[in-house]
């Protein structure tokens, strides 16, 4: 007990239930938390009880308590170091032997036990019937059951923690393994242990265990421990060696093997099996689900509803969140400077700059909300080892492992994903390799957001054969994906460790509602707070990047002129009205365009609302500015000139507004690196102006058409963004426009992407790889399709032809070649011990 | 001797040894993979590759590669 809190550890095997007794305990308020150093996340809570305060912490879920995997590894550490003053084990009552199995690794290690027989009601549709007072008698440890999802066996729950906390557990006999013809030498390693170890800090037994385990953290505990460490090592070696000769077992196997003939003991003191049930229904639906023929079907249809669902509808959500953005930056602009006519002043702009970048991530909210919600029924549900087997084998192919699908699904592996949640969803995969090749392939899908420029592209260049070029574009990023998969794991995370595929398929069971929603508001809220901090940064480095160096002096003078001009020629028109006193000064007129502006925004944001509200809105709006209000809905012939005048002023000023952006825009920092880059890009069939489209599209794909649209000005009035780059590009062609799509399929992640991919691969290094070799791909394959296509005279249908042939033929070749093996890590050392055996013939 | 990779759907066997050491070896274990255990063969992925055996009352999916490790006698 540590300032009057009790901490307690929540432990057991994967698919035991554990997060449902997480919320059964704590009402599923939460606190989660990156284990620092690693990508496994904690979650940790507290609730009262009897008027006292418990810290409950959410640990990952392990089969064992081996050195193998990260969840092992801290599920140990945390308590080793963390000393928790009880451990609650989750055991599946419907699986209790292999549960045992952890159960006794944790009674060795000396943790604190306390048993939750879970999933009851499972174990009894399988014909069990468990007698938890056995098994608390066998394992000398308190047991209490519960059914989880049901929330049945709370009250007892708790008491029992309330009763173990306040009676340390002391007068049961603890259950212990018995290693049979292996105890011998662990008595003596475990003796040689105490005597050297500089006082009792760890249980000895359980170093001795884990040494005949080969398990490295014993290796790791004794050197650094024990003043006799190379005795004791040395003597563990030839222990081991003199086992496996005499029962031609390791003694690691030994001992596993002894666990679970144990285990197998207890099961059987205390459980009935009152019927035989062959079948189950879980067997029935995985008959359908993992069909041959029908699994795949049905995993097609899985995605379709997981699009249809999230991207589609979410889509049309955002719809809703687009008023509640614009009142925020409405609301925001109120609390501005105004400035002049002609300039704005700094603060008003790099604000406003910064808000509309964080609502262009804000805008995704109603979509992550479902898709998470609906990972988190995929994951409750288990259907994602069953994705996982189907497609296995041809993700291996490329060094992606099964459990790749569903993140490149939320990447859009089509069209219309999201890196984010994408790279997210890495965390599943058990193979390091694989997760890490996912994690930086993720990106190259189709997100929601490279789809506005393709739209643009396909419909003014491939509008005859738009069907075909969406097809093109939404299949070809999957295949260079998988080709980049294959050689990033052949290359660069050639050493990275790769695990095996040994995948429990746990039984079907139904999610709760309250875990999905508290998941999925749980997750996306993690995502909004991180991202919005950084995004906030990079909107400021990018307003400068464009804005600066500002506009010379003599061009500065000229705009001035023109500006002087609008003002005057609006100023005459209106000089006979009534309103021309209160307008006549540039202050006085820079105040009433900010008004009149947001007096229209709000207006249209009001257009679908009652009569009342709208009432309402003019009433404030003219108590609060009563000498301007007047003037927005002024009647009469005054009235109509004030309007027309000022309709045409407001068009003269947006449009010199517009010149000028694109000229501080050339001249800007950005503009200079386009062009800069153009020697390069040439090739790729890219001039200045894409160059500097792309590159601010860095910070967010959306506003590639956005910084196009400022680049080629309207020349006439309301001609579309389509008309405008046909006619002032002559010179762009298809071939122009597929190597532009191309790069744009290959374009780096956003910042916010990027920012996750640090996050899941757990270091800035993984987002410089992640935003570097996009580029230089897109610019290869771009030049390819540009320098080549017009070299051998193709049309832009026919480039497009040809390069997805190349693609496909280059992904099947890299499909055919073999590798990566685990079997090359150090740590799989069946090779070792046969070198071994030859050299004793020898 | 016959190994785990070798058996059809639809057969039985009981497993004799696990080769395996390292993470396979630890990762077989814990899914249950012990002498005298008795695997039932269920399916193939449809690309043939992994395969749904089951064994002590669960379902592991597995890779032929790795189910080469399991020496096994056909029941």
């Amino acid at each position: 007990m540590r300032s009057g809190i009790h901490r307690i550890a929540l432990t057991g095997q994967p698919n035991c239930g554990k997060s449902t007794i997480f919320n059964m305990l704590t009402g599923g308020r939460q606190f989660v938390a990156n284990y620092p150093g690693a990508t496994v996340s904690i979650k940790t809570s507290t609730f009262m009880w009897k008027d006292e305060k418990i810290n409950l912490t959410d640990l990952p879920g392990t089969y064992s308590l081996s050195s193998y995997s990260e969840e092992e590894r801290i599920a140990r550490d945390f308590i080793l170091e963390q000393k928790p003053s009880l451990v609650v084990d989750v055991v599946d009552a419907s699986n209790l032997k292999r549960h045992l199995y952890l159960t006794f690794q944790l009674l060795e290690i000396g943790a604190p036990l306390f048993i939750v027989l879970n999933m009851l009601d499972v174990a009894e549709k399988r014909g069990l019937r468990i007698d938890a007072k056995a098994l608390s008698h066998a394992l000398g440890l308190p047991v209490v059951s519960t059914v989880g999802n049901k929330g049945k066996g709370k009250n007892d729950l708790k008491n029992g923690l309330f009763e173990s906390l306040h009676n340390s557990n002391g007068k049961k006999e603890l259950f212990k393994v018995d290693y049979g013809v292996l105890e011998p030498y662990i008595s003596n390693v475990s003796l040689m242990i105490e005597k050297s170890m500089g006082g009792k800090k760890l249980p000895s037994r359980w170093v001795a265990i884990k040494l005949f385990e080969e398990d490295e953290i014993a290796n790791h505990i004794v050197t650094k421990e024990c003043s006799g460490a190379k005795e004791i090592l040395s003597f563990v070696k030839n222990a081991a060696i003199e086992f496996e000769k005499a029962h031609d077992d390791s003694p690691r196997g030994f001992i596993a093997f002894r666990r679970h003939v144990e285990a197998e003991k207890i099961e059987k003191s205390c459980i009935v099996k009152v019927k035989e049930i062959s079948i189950t229904l879980t067997d029935k639906i995985d008959a359908l689900v993992c069909h041959r023929i029908w699994g795949p079907l049905i995993l097609v249809g899985v995605i379709y509803f997981l699009y249809e669902l999230s991207i589609v509808r979410g889509y049309e959500l955002t719809n809703y969140m687009i008023p509640l953005l614009e009142k925020f930056r409405n609301t925001v602009e109120s609390y501005l400077p105004i400035g002049s006519f002609l300039h704005e002043p700094l603060l008003r702009s790099l604000v406003l700059s910064v808000v509309t970048s964080i609502n262009s991530v804000l805008i995704y909210i109603p979509i992550f909300l479902i898709l998470f919600a609906l990972i988190a029924v995929i994951e409750d549900v288990g259907y994602m080892p069953r994705m996982a087997f189907i497609l296995d084998k041809l993700f291996r192919r490329f060094g992606l492992h099964g459990q790749s699908t569903l993140p490149l699904i939320l990447g859009g592996v089509f069209v219309g994903g999201c890196a984010v949640p994408g790279v997210m969803a890495t965390r599943v995969i058990a193979d390091e390799k694989a997760r890490l090749a996912t994690i930086l392939i993720v990106p190259l899908m189709n997100c929601l957001a490279k789809v506005p420029l393709y739209t643009l592209l396909i419909s003014i260049y491939f509008a005859k054969e738009k069907a075909t070029a969406m097809f093109f574009i939404s299949t070809i990023t999957i295949i260079i994906a998988l080709s980049v998969a294959k050689i990033l794991t052949l290359t660069l995370l050639k050493n990275k460790l790769s695990s095996p595929f040994v995948l429990e398929m746990p039984p079907y069971h139904i999610s709760t509602i309250r875990g999905v929603v508290v998941r999925s508001v749980e997750r996306t809220w993690l995502f909004v707070k991180k991202v919005l901090t950084i995004i906030m940064f990079v909107a400021i480095a990018v307003y400068f990047l464009t804005n600066y160096p500002s506009i010379s002096e003599t061009r500065m003078d000229d705009y001035t002129k023109r500006s002087e001009d609008i003002k005057n020629t609006f100023l005459n028109e209106i000089q006979r009205t009534s309103f021309y006193e209160q307008l006549s000064s540039d202050a006085a007129l820079a105040h009433y365009l900010s008004i009149e502006e947001r007096y229209k925004n709000e207006k249209r944001a009001l257009v679908s609302a009652s009569d009342e509200r709208r009432d309402r809105f003019e009433k404030r709006f003219s108590e609060r500015y009563p000498t301007i209000y007047p003037l927005l809905n002024a009647k009469g012939k005054d009235g109509r000139t004030l309007s027309k005048a000022f309709k045409q002023m407001k068009r003269d000023r947006a449009m010199l507004f517009m010149e000028m952006r694109d000229e501080r825009l050339h001249g800007s920092f950005l503009g200079m690196a386009g062009k800069a880059l153009e020697p390069v890009t040439h090739f790729a069939g890219f001039n200045w102006k894409v160059n500097v489209a792309l590159l601010s599209s860095l910070a967010a794909k959306e506003s590639s058409v956005a910084t196009l649209g400022v680049l080629y000005q309207p020349r006439e009035e309301g001609q579309t963004l389509e008309q405008r780059m046909k006619e002032q590009e002559q010179g762009f062609s298809p071939l122009h426009a597929l190597a532009l799509m191309v790069f744009m399929a290959m374009y780096p992640p956003c910042i916010a992407a990027l920012l996750m991919v640090k996050m899941e691969a757990g270091g800035w290094r993984w987002a410089f790889i992640a935003l570097g070799y996009p580029i230089a791909l897109g610019i290869v394959l771009a030049t390819i399709i540009y320098t080549g296509g017009s070299l051998l005279g193709m049309s832009g249908k026919q480039a497009m032809g040809a390069f997805y042939g190349i693609a496909l033929l280059v992904a099947f070749l890299l499909g055919k070649v073999k590798g990566p093996f685990f079997h090359e890590e150090e740590d799989f050392f069946e090779g070792d011990s046969l070198n071994g055996k030859e050299v004793n013939h020898i | 001797m016959i190994t785990l990779d070798a058996m059809k759907p639809g057969e039985k066997c009981v497993i004799k040894k696990n080769r395996a050491r390292g993470v396979v070896g630890q990762r077989l274990m814990d899914l249950g993979f012990f002498p005298g255990v008795e695997v039932h063969v269920i399916r193939n992925a449809p690309f043939v590759d992994p395969v749904d055996v089951q064994l002590e009352g669960h379902h592991v999916s597995i890779r032929h590669e790795e189910a080469s490790f399991v020496e096994v006698e056909k029941l």
